[in-house]
């Protein structure tokens, strides 16, 4: 019988870096070394504990690298507190990759970017941005705006010093909801940082963070004169198969996990709003 | 067309079941049908249809897709794939038939779910024209003609005798394999009987039932309509018309710790229940009328949108005499109906 997308492989997680106080990074190896399969930007994997759940996880490493697979989790339902309670050495299931992914090598080649990100929303973001980083010849400016609750809620804080901010060809923006003892940067939410930046409209927007962030993040990109179908971002809902069978999570007749989860606003746009 | 006379059909089934598994919808009570595997004496039920849809024969209520041995750190996993016995399901009404054609829309798209197509490439269906639609049906809406129904192999019955007209390869095949139980016979008969059974048909109270008010191309205008609220308000959530439904195909995965081993399951699921769509940061659909309106807008619009106009409902009935508040998608239907 031919595989079947519903069993799934074996990983072994082989380092787990605490981001922040409720965000923990897993990098994946297969069994043998290596990753277990490839995968685009923006693009998904199941990740399970059998006896506890399965989840869908964007994978926040690039596809660029190529020795392994990382997941940035944040800690807030069973599964996830079980994942954080691992150590390394410890095998999950894996299976994937699944849904659709930027379009590093299409729309968005040759392009000024700017990313937006809040929260655990950098996880997906971050596989684009080093893969941009990666092919650098390939794109325009790249701006990154990313803002958290503190300086402590910033995921990959040490990757963005150590090697975005002092990447020349980036610029990196960050900022935290309120003001800190020993952060000396901006204060302020993103959608807010967004309008005061005033980026050119020239450039295309990839934006992840919770909803309401969201919201008016493309609230305040519209007053600024970007149009929806500039602005790109991805979703996420309750899964099961990851396949467009299990009937989950559609929004209208999209399913998000495979007709998704990346979207343009001007695609969400004539779904109906039940997201 | 070949055929076997009324008195033999017990023996036919005995003859099937010699060499494969045979399933045929029997009386559980009066009026109460259900598909059991065939053991020889069985009587064929008279009912018209079975109270459970024949979805169960290629997509069960509950199936084990895999075992995993956990063992400190390490996971093995255990495919216990296994391919199915061929068997034939005797009886299918014309509009169960329709929905495996749906069903597979879903599972035979890929990836393809190999559960599903193993069931399906080892099963032969035998469907059953109908001869006396009740008044809860409305097949011919979608396009349905219950005289004429699909499946590997279509049965005609004239009152006396059983006539075999093979539609697939498989059924050539079934037909072949009972060839020599059969006999030619004379179906100018079942002319008469067909016509009877459209006449009954035009007369149903949903014969005049439309699909015009609806498909892929009318999603936001049905979304947004005033009507869900009114619709779905006495709606208790209890799943019944999911599950009793030849088309509904939602399903979750749960593992379960046999103290030796995790036994991951699919089980069907209800986009009718509250934590259907429940994550731990949030719920996208926190009201009943908002999963009420999922599962009609999944058959009435968005299963047509993606599937070139087809839709989700093969007009069973079956929602409509097992609703516990007589809801329906015929109700949903004539409410949303533009005029």
């Amino acid at each position: 019988m031919n595989n079947d997308t519903l069993i799934p492989l074996i990983g072994v997680v082989t380092d787990i870096r605490q981001d922040t106080p409720d965000v923990k990074t897993f990098r994946v190896n297969a069994l043998d070394g290596g990753k277990v399969f490839e995968h685009m930007p923006g693009q998904c994997a199941m990740l399970s504990i059998p006896g506890v759940g399965e989840g869908m996880f964007s994978i926040t490493s690039s596809p660029t690298n190529k020795e392994f697979m990382e997941f940035s989790i944040k800690k807030c339902g069973c599964l996830t507190t079980w994942l954080h309670a691992m150590d390394v050495g410890q095998q999950i299931t894996i299976r994937g990759p699944y849904g659709n992914y930027f379009p590093v090598e299409t729309d968005l080649k040759g392009k000024d970017l700017l990313f937006i990100a809040g929260g655990i929303g950098l996880a997906p973001l971050r596989s684009v941005i080093n893969y941009v980083r990666d092919n650098r010849a390939n794109y325009g400016d790249v701006q990154i705006v990313y803002g958290s609750r503190s300086k402590d809620d910033l995921v990959d804080y040490q990757e963005i010093i150590d090697e975005w901010t002092a990447d020349p060809n980036i610029q990196v923006n960050l900022t935290i909801d309120n003001p800190q003892d020993d952060w000396d940067g901006h204060v302020g939410f993103v959608p807010n940082y967004v309008k005061e930046l005033n980026p050119s409209t020239n450039k295309t927007v990839l934006v992840c963070g919770p909803p309401i962030m969201i919201k008016f993040t493309l609230a305040g990109l519209k007053e600024l004169g970007f149009t929806e179908t500039q602005v790109y971002t991805t979703m996420e809902l309750r899964m099961k198969c990851g396949v467009g069978k299990c009937g989950r999570c559609n929004i209208g007749n999209k399913y998000v996990c495979k007709d998704g989860p990346v979207f343009r606003f001007d695609q969400l746009d004539e779904l109906p709003d039940e997201y | 067309m070949l055929k076997i006379s009324a008195a033999k059909l017990n023996d036919l089934f005995d003859a099937i079941s010699a060499k494969q598994t045979l399933y045929i919808p029997v009386d559980r009570e009066p009026n109460a049908a259900e598909f059991k595997k065939y053991e020889s004496g069985m009587k064929l039920s008279a009912s018209l249809n079975t109270i459970r849809s024949a979805k169960d024969f290629f997509f069960p209520q509950t199936e084990n897709l895999a075992d995993f041995k956990m063992n400190g750190k390490n996971i093995e996993v255990k495919d216990i794939r296994e391919e199915s016995e061929d068997f034939v399901i005797f009886g299918v009404r014309a509009c169960d038939a329709r929905s495996f054609g749906i069903l597979d829309k879903v599972f035979l798209s890929e990836p393809v779910d190999s559960f599903y197509k193993n069931r399906r490439d080892h099963g032969t269906v035998v469907t059953m024209a109908c001869t006396r639609p009740s008044e809860t049906c409305f097949c011919t809406t979608f396009g349905i003609d219950p005289t004429v129904p699909e499946g590997d192999c279509a049965v005609f019955f004239d009152g006396e005798n059983y006539f075999f007209l093979d539609r697939t390869e498989k059924g050539t095949k079934f037909v072949e394999s009972i060839s020599d139980m059969l006999e030619e016979g004379d179906a100018s008969k079942l002319a008469e009987v067909q016509e009877n059974a459209r006449n009954i048909m035009k007369k149903l109270p949903l014969a005049n039932l439309s699909t015009d008010s609806f498909g892929g191309d009318k999603l936001n205008e049905l979304f947004d309509s005033d009507k869900w609220a009114d619709l779905s308000e006495a709606c208790i959530g209890c799943g019944t018309c999911t599950f009793v439904c030849p088309t509904c195909q939602c399903y979750d995965i749960r593992d379960f710790n046999t103290g030796r081993e995790i036994k991951r399951f699919r089980c069907w699921d209800s986009c009718m229940y509250s934590d259907f769509t429940k994550m731990a940061h949030g719920n996208p659909r926190t009201s009943q009328l908002e999963r009420f309106r999922q599962r009609f807008m999944h058959k009435l619009v968005y299963f047509p949108a993606n599937n070139d106009g087809e839709f989700g409902c093969v007009g069973c009935g079956r929602c409509l005499s097992k609703c516990p508040i007589s809801m329906n998608i015929v109700k949903v239907m004539k409410a949303l109906e533009v005029k």
